[in-house]
């Protein structure tokens, strides 16, 4: 259970650029629910999953992981509680690193860090089973620099990484957006099968109306910094982008003006 | 070049490759440029001599030096972590107040050792030709230290520790605390160029307190050239490249030195260092460019 309650966050405030990014959002999500969150530039997205990760501690607003009021725990504190994986996939991963380096830095996540072998043979034999299921041949790439991969294969490695330990929550920011359509699509697949398999508490941020109607549970629009549509069960069933459109328009009384968000 | 002089680049070179180690944790493992090694090499070499003359054992006076040098590490990273100073400016500003600290120490410019046992007269008894026992000393050393370091770099921490300077921001939602880590390896660095300063204050018969001027560059020089000489991706081959850099880096001035037609004179060491570092830092670019400028010809 994730409690977002009253979350205001304003960047640069009492300046001339500042910025109201979050305006008392509340959102409820229940455990093991997939939740796709959208909306156009400038509507809290990013700043909302900065709140859930520990990015951006708001000054005023609760953040509850299962009852934890976790509003000011810094990124590292809430690290066992959160999975994450980001928008550019050079940012999931460390490039200079080997993939099975990268593997272990994400197996001890949640774990006190101690002096022994990072890279133990008993994991190294764990990282090649679970990246084999990818089909992508990079079980036996485990000694290859993180740099060496494309961006679809670093997704998707990063996708493992998240699920390598249990979590609350698992973010994924607009992580397919970096990606070609067709290994958009992989990554999305391998997002969507991991997450059932797993009953995993997920949040996705997309800038796409299409993917946050096919996939996840519940479809959540901020606007404003505040959420402004939330559909879910029989109402979301059959939903197109259209309707989302004319939802929209109906609760704001303006119409949406952002390409990317109806296009892609 | 005579026998003894080779020996004793040799010997430097092992000595600045304990620096050389110290430096690649903070420019390469952390990302953090730390000037504070020409502090701490002095801090090392006059904590360790002071104590030495005061009666203390060698041994023990070369790890409180040690430690005296992690302290200065942990004074620069938390100038940086906690109250947000440029990395750089952080370094400079603990660099500084070590002059001081240097002078206060040893209560004079400058702390002679002469007939006190040290770390190299406990080998007297083995009978071995000066220049080469110390020389044993230096490599026992190095090797042990950079043998450490492998272990330590290859641990869930030193791992940690990694990817710390690699994505500070992918480290911290792994869960690592990157302000613990660059507050222990700035201290690990830090010490162990104080513990070169220790061995040489020992080895050289003093300390003195303008010993460290120039002491990042020498060691920034060994792990450039180390780096130009052999692959570094993997641990050990990067910490290898340290030592052999430092000595290689020793060879050749030595060589430089020694060459009297070139008509080079010892006081311009730090001028030809210098211009080695600038040369070698802008190589990589300038390599790429010419690359580009090939490619761009053809198309």
């Amino acid at each position: 259970m994730i409690a977002v309650e009253d979350v205001h966050v304003t960047f640069n405030p009492g300046t001339a650029i500042e910025t109201r990014a979050l305006q008392g959002l509340d959102l409820h999500i229940p455990a093991g629910q997939f939740v796709t969150v959208i909306g156009s530039n400038g509507a809290g997205k990013s700043t909302l999953l900065g709140v859930l990760s520990g990015e951006t501690i708001p000054p005023k607003g609760k953040i509850a992981i299962d009852e934890t009021d976790v509003t000011t725990w810094s990124t590292p504190k809430r690290a066992g509680l959160v999975a994450r994986v980001f928008q550019d996939p050079m940012a999931g991963t460390c490039e200079a690193l080997t993939i099975e380096e990268n593997m272990a830095l994400a197996a001890a996540r949640g774990h006190t860090r101690g002096l022994s072998r990072a890279v133990a043979h008993n994991l190294r034999d764990m990282f090649a089973e679970r990246l084999s299921s990818l089909g992508l041949g990079l079980d036996k790439r485990l000694k290859d620099r993180m740099g060496l991969l494309s961006g679809g294969q670093r997704q998707a490695i990063t996708l493992v990484m998240a699920t390598l330990n249990p979590m609350k929550i698992l973010l994924l920011d607009e992580h397919t957006a970096a990606l070609d359509p067709k290994t958009a699509a992989f990554v999305m697949e391998l997002t969507d099968t991991i997450v059932r398999k797993g009953c995993l508490t997920t949040l996705m941020v997309t800038h796409s109306m299409r993917q946050a109607l096919d996939y996840g549970d519940r479809t959540v629009m901020l606007h404003g910094g505040k959420v402004v549509l939330d559909v879910s069960g029989s109402d979301r069933q059959g939903l197109t982008v259209e309707d989302l459109m004319h939802m929209f328009t109906k609760v704001r009384g303006e119409v949406i003006d952002d390409d990317k968000l109806i296009l892609s | 070049m005579s026998s003894i002089a080779f020996f004793g680049a040799i010997e430097s070179g092992l000595m600045f490759g304990l620096v050389a180690l110290g430096v690649y944790i903070s420019f390469r493992v952390l990302e953090f440029p730390d000037l504070t090694v020409d502090g701490s090499l002095p801090l090392g070499a006059a904590v360790a001599s002071t104590l030495i003359v005061h009666g203390w054992n060698p041994y023990l006076a070369t790890l409180i030096a040690m430690f005296a040098g992690a302290a200065a590490g942990f004074v620069t990273a938390w100038l940086n972590v906690r109250l947000k100073i440029l990395n750089l400016l952080a370094s400079i500003l603990t660099m500084i107040a070590l002059y001081s600290v240097n002078l206060r120490v040893m209560g004079r410019p400058n702390q002679a050792l002469l007939n006190t046992d040290t770390i190299f007269t406990s080998l007297d008894g083995l009978q071995l030709p000066y220049y080469f026992s110390s020389l044993l000393v230096y490599a026992l050393v190095a090797i042990g230290v950079m043998l450490l370091l492998n272990w330590f770099l290859g641990s869930q921490v030193g791992l940690a520790m990694r990817a710390t300077g690699a994505n500070a921001r992918m480290a911290r939602a792994q869960g690592i605390n990157t302000d613990r880590m660059i507050l222990l390896g700035m201290a690990i660095s830090n010490s162990l160029v104080a513990l070169a300063g220790a061995l040489f204050a020992q080895s050289q018969g003093g300390a003195d307190v303008s010993m460290g001027l120039g002491v990042i560059v020498v060691g920034l020089a060994a792990v450039i050239l180390g780096e130009a000489i052999m692959p570094t991706r993997i641990i050990w081959m990067a910490t290898i490249a340290c030592l052999l850099g430092s000595i290689l880096y020793r060879l050749v001035v030595a060589v430089a030195l020694n060459a009297s037609f070139i008509g080079l004179q010892a006081q311009d060491l730090k001028l030809i260092t210098a211009v080695l570092v600038a040369v070698a830092m802008t190589l990589p670019t300038m390599r790429s460019k010419f690359a580009l400028r090939k490619m761009g010809g053809k198309a």
